[in-house]
């Protein structure tokens, strides 16, 4: 699915927090038009990779490559100036606001001859392109004007997710896209994910769900205690060799896993099955 | 691969009450539950002329609805501040205080320093600006609840005040200018000017947006139910200015009431500043990662509110034709924050405009005037206003948590 290069590349990236070693020498490129799903067990590093691309922590050591040049992303601006989006599990969004008011929130368009003295919004402006975004991206949502915070858990996730797309990044970065979600707003959302692959934007999700990763990723990135365990084509790999990397029992190549692999694996089967129950 | 949400179902969005009881909410329900929010209070406000009207035939006469509004506009004034840091879900308490110190600032640089009328009152509405602003830094620079900020506000300023007034403790004011504010009416001819003037430019931006969202191809409501908005104002209006020409003619003091109302209704809901206040009273999280400068919108807020405290203040002392140590004090404070609150504006933040401080004041204020006239104690007088206070904060706690369950879906 990917083709050319990538986008954005980290080299020998570690990050710590006092004597928390979060990150040791982690290697991570997506390229456009691909999907790369960040997997690991909790506190393995996945969010702090995302933060340090989006900006929230900077790196202590190594390099970030965007579109080949060595880049500085030194806070949230940085990121954005780039072209890095970022969504994140609790979703950022304004109850209180409407559609249109979420989509274009801190980045208003204003109209009229003295909009920049009167900073009057260009509502009309806003609402169209609105319908354009959600249309182009085949959310179904029937009614802009309605407040998000009347939505379900599905639709805002995709609100979040187009208003992430206004600034046209070249990546984006998906935190937990379908966490607390029930089937079928999942399916939703994981084709909005799989329709930003095809306009050609670099993905990042982090998920727990490995069902939903093996759904839409081209490659799986697996993190394990900060470190970088493997990157696995999606197509040639499977979910055991995945849980094997995440727990790090067992070695994958000889097919021989430890007892702990086998129960993480059965609970992931468990997940995988009550998720499609609920 | 587009397939899985292609085929999917998506329910309805803005339909809050989908799935609650599975019909249309009766039009009596959605009024109770806060739904329908300014016209719930113009429904109350009718109740509540209709019962004194019924009790005492000079309520509605010309000469008393023009007492109401000459009463109503200080409070309403400072109401209208309040509104503004209630959508950011904070609270000001030292607005009473104040209003009370810039009144008496401009008493004094008035009468006893002899300057212009109207750089006294610049220089009143300045000091407010300044209190507000000072407010609004210690409350985001040190993350102090406003409410307490304000609460020390309300006592410093109460002190302020009379140390300004000196020992004296009033000041008569003279100068016909400020006292001109609520004494000055226009009748006949200039009253009808000003308010087809006014009339005329709302009905045509209305319309303009209007053909404007229709030419871009967006969902727009039905002509005829905009036009019959643009007839019922116009009949309000028209119906106002006729009643008070019967008496003095319309009120300057009422002029720069709605003047401001509107000016703030533009700026909270038409403009980027007015969209970012919503956005931080209801998720400033949200509105941080978005870009906004979280800290200088509230700032700029508790500085508009203490200027408007300071204008109100303004107000009262130019129809009371004094300032002095109780200005701005009692229960002026909890009246301009009741206010909005009865007519439907959230104490949550982020819901709520600027309307509700004019129909609040109104509500409050015809309570009040009503009861003078039937000549009722002032226990009785505060009971009922509680009482319709407590009603309202029970609707808006109604109304979100009926939200909170349909949010769910």
């Amino acid at each position: 699915m990917s083709d050319g290069a990538p986008v954005l590349t980290l080299e020998k990236v570690s990050k710590s927090f006092g004597a928390v070693q979060a990150l040791r020498d982690v290697d991570f490129d997506v390229a456009p038009g691909e999907v790369v799903a960040l997997v690991g067990d909790n506190g393995a590093g996945k969010s702090t990779l995302i933060k340090a691309i989006a900006g929230i922590h900077g790196i202590d050591s190594g390099r970030i490559l965007f579109e080949g040049d060595p880049v500085r992303i030194a806070s949230p601006t940085d990121a954005v100036g780039l072209g890095i989006a970022t969504v994140y599990q609790d979703l950022a969004l304004c109850d209180n606001l409407d559609v249109v008011g979420n989509l274009f929130l801190g980045q208003e368009e204003r109209s009229g001859a003295l909009a920049t003295v009167t900073r009057q919004l260009d509502e009309t402006s806003m609402e169209r392109q609105a319908h354009e975004l959600l249309d182009n991206l085949a959310v179904t949502i029937t009614d802009v004007r309605a407040e998000v915070g009347t939505m379900s858990g599905g639709q805002r996730q995709q609100v979040a997710i187009a208003r992430s797309l206004l600034g046209e990044p070249k990546v984006v970065l998906l935190d937990e896209p379908t966490a607390a979600l029930g089937v079928r707003q999942t399916a939703q959302v994981l084709a909005l994910v799989k329709r930003l692959r095809e306009k050609g934007h670099g993905v990042v999700v982090i998920s727990h769900n490995l069902a939903n990763v093996f759904e839409v990723a081209d490659r799986i990135v697996v993190l394990r205690l900060g470190r970088l365990v493997g990157v696995y084509d999606a197509a040639k790999t499977s979910h055991e060799e995945i849980v094997a990397a995440i727990t790090g029992a067992g070695d994958p190549s000889t097919g021989e896993l430890g007892p702990e692999v086998e129960q993480a694996m059965e609970n992931a089967r468990r997940d995988d099955a009550g998720q499609e129950r609920s | 691969m587009t397939a899985g949400a292609a085929s999917v179902e998506q329910p309805p969005a803005g339909d809050p009450g989908d799935g609650e009881e599975g019909g249309r909410d009766s039009l009596l329900r959605r009024l109770i539950q806060g739904d329908l929010g300014e016209l719930r209070v113009i429904v109350v406000l009718a109740v509540i002329w209709a019962i004194f009207q019924f009790q005492e035939d000079r309520f509605l006469s010309a000469t008393n609805l023009t007492n109401l509004l000459l009463q109503i506009t200080a409070i309403g004034l400072v109401s209208v501040g309040v509104v503004m840091v209630l959508l950011l879900g904070e609270i000001d308490l030292s607005v009473g205080a104040v209003s009370g110190l810039c009144a008496s600032v401009m008493a004094v640089l008035s009468v006893r320093h002899g300057w212009s009328p109207y750089l006294a009152i610049a220089g009143a509405i300045a000091v407010g600006a300044a209190i507000g602003t000072f407010q609004g830094s210690v409350f985001t620079q040190f993350g102090i609840p406003s409410f307490v900020v304000t609460l020390a506000g309300l006592l410093g300023w109460q002190g302020a005040q009379l140390e300004v007034l000196g020992t004296t403790g009033t000041i008569n004011l003279t100068d016909p200018t400020i006292t001109g504010l609520t004494s000055t009416f226009y009748d006949g001819p200039v009253g009808w000017a000003v308010a087809i003037a006014g009339f005329a430019v709302y009905a045509a931006v209305s319309l303009a947006g209007w053909r404007r969202k229709v030419a871009a191809g967006l969902r727009v409501q039905p002509l005829g139910a905009l036009l019959a908005r643009l007839v019922l104002a116009g009949a309000a209006i028209v119906a106002a200015v006729a009643v008070l020409n019967q008496d003095r003619g319309v009120p300057l003091a009422a002029l720069i009431l709605v003047g401001f109302v509107i000016l703030f209704q533009f700026v909270t809901t038409k403009t980027s500043f007015g969209r970012h206040i919503f956005a931080v009273g209801g998720n400033s999280e949200a509105a941080r990662r978005a870009g906004i400068g979280v800290k200088r919108i509230r700032i700029v807020v508790f500085a508009i509110a203490s200027s408007m405290a300071a204008i109100g203040g303004i107000m009262a002392a130019s129809r009371l034709l004094a300032v002095n140590q109780s200005s701005g004090s009692g229960d002026f404070l909890l009246l301009a924050i009741a206010g909005p609150v009865i007519a439907g504006t959230s104490l949550f933040g982020g819901r709520g405009s600027v309307w509700t401080a004019l129909l609040g004041a109104l509500v409050i204020g015809s309570i009040s005037n009503g009861m003078d006239l039937l000549a009722l104690e002032s226990s009785v007088k505060f009971m009922v206003t509680g009482a319709v206070l407590l009603i309202a904060v029970i609707i808006d706690a109604l109304a979100r948590r009926r939200r909170q369950a349909s949010g769910r879906v």
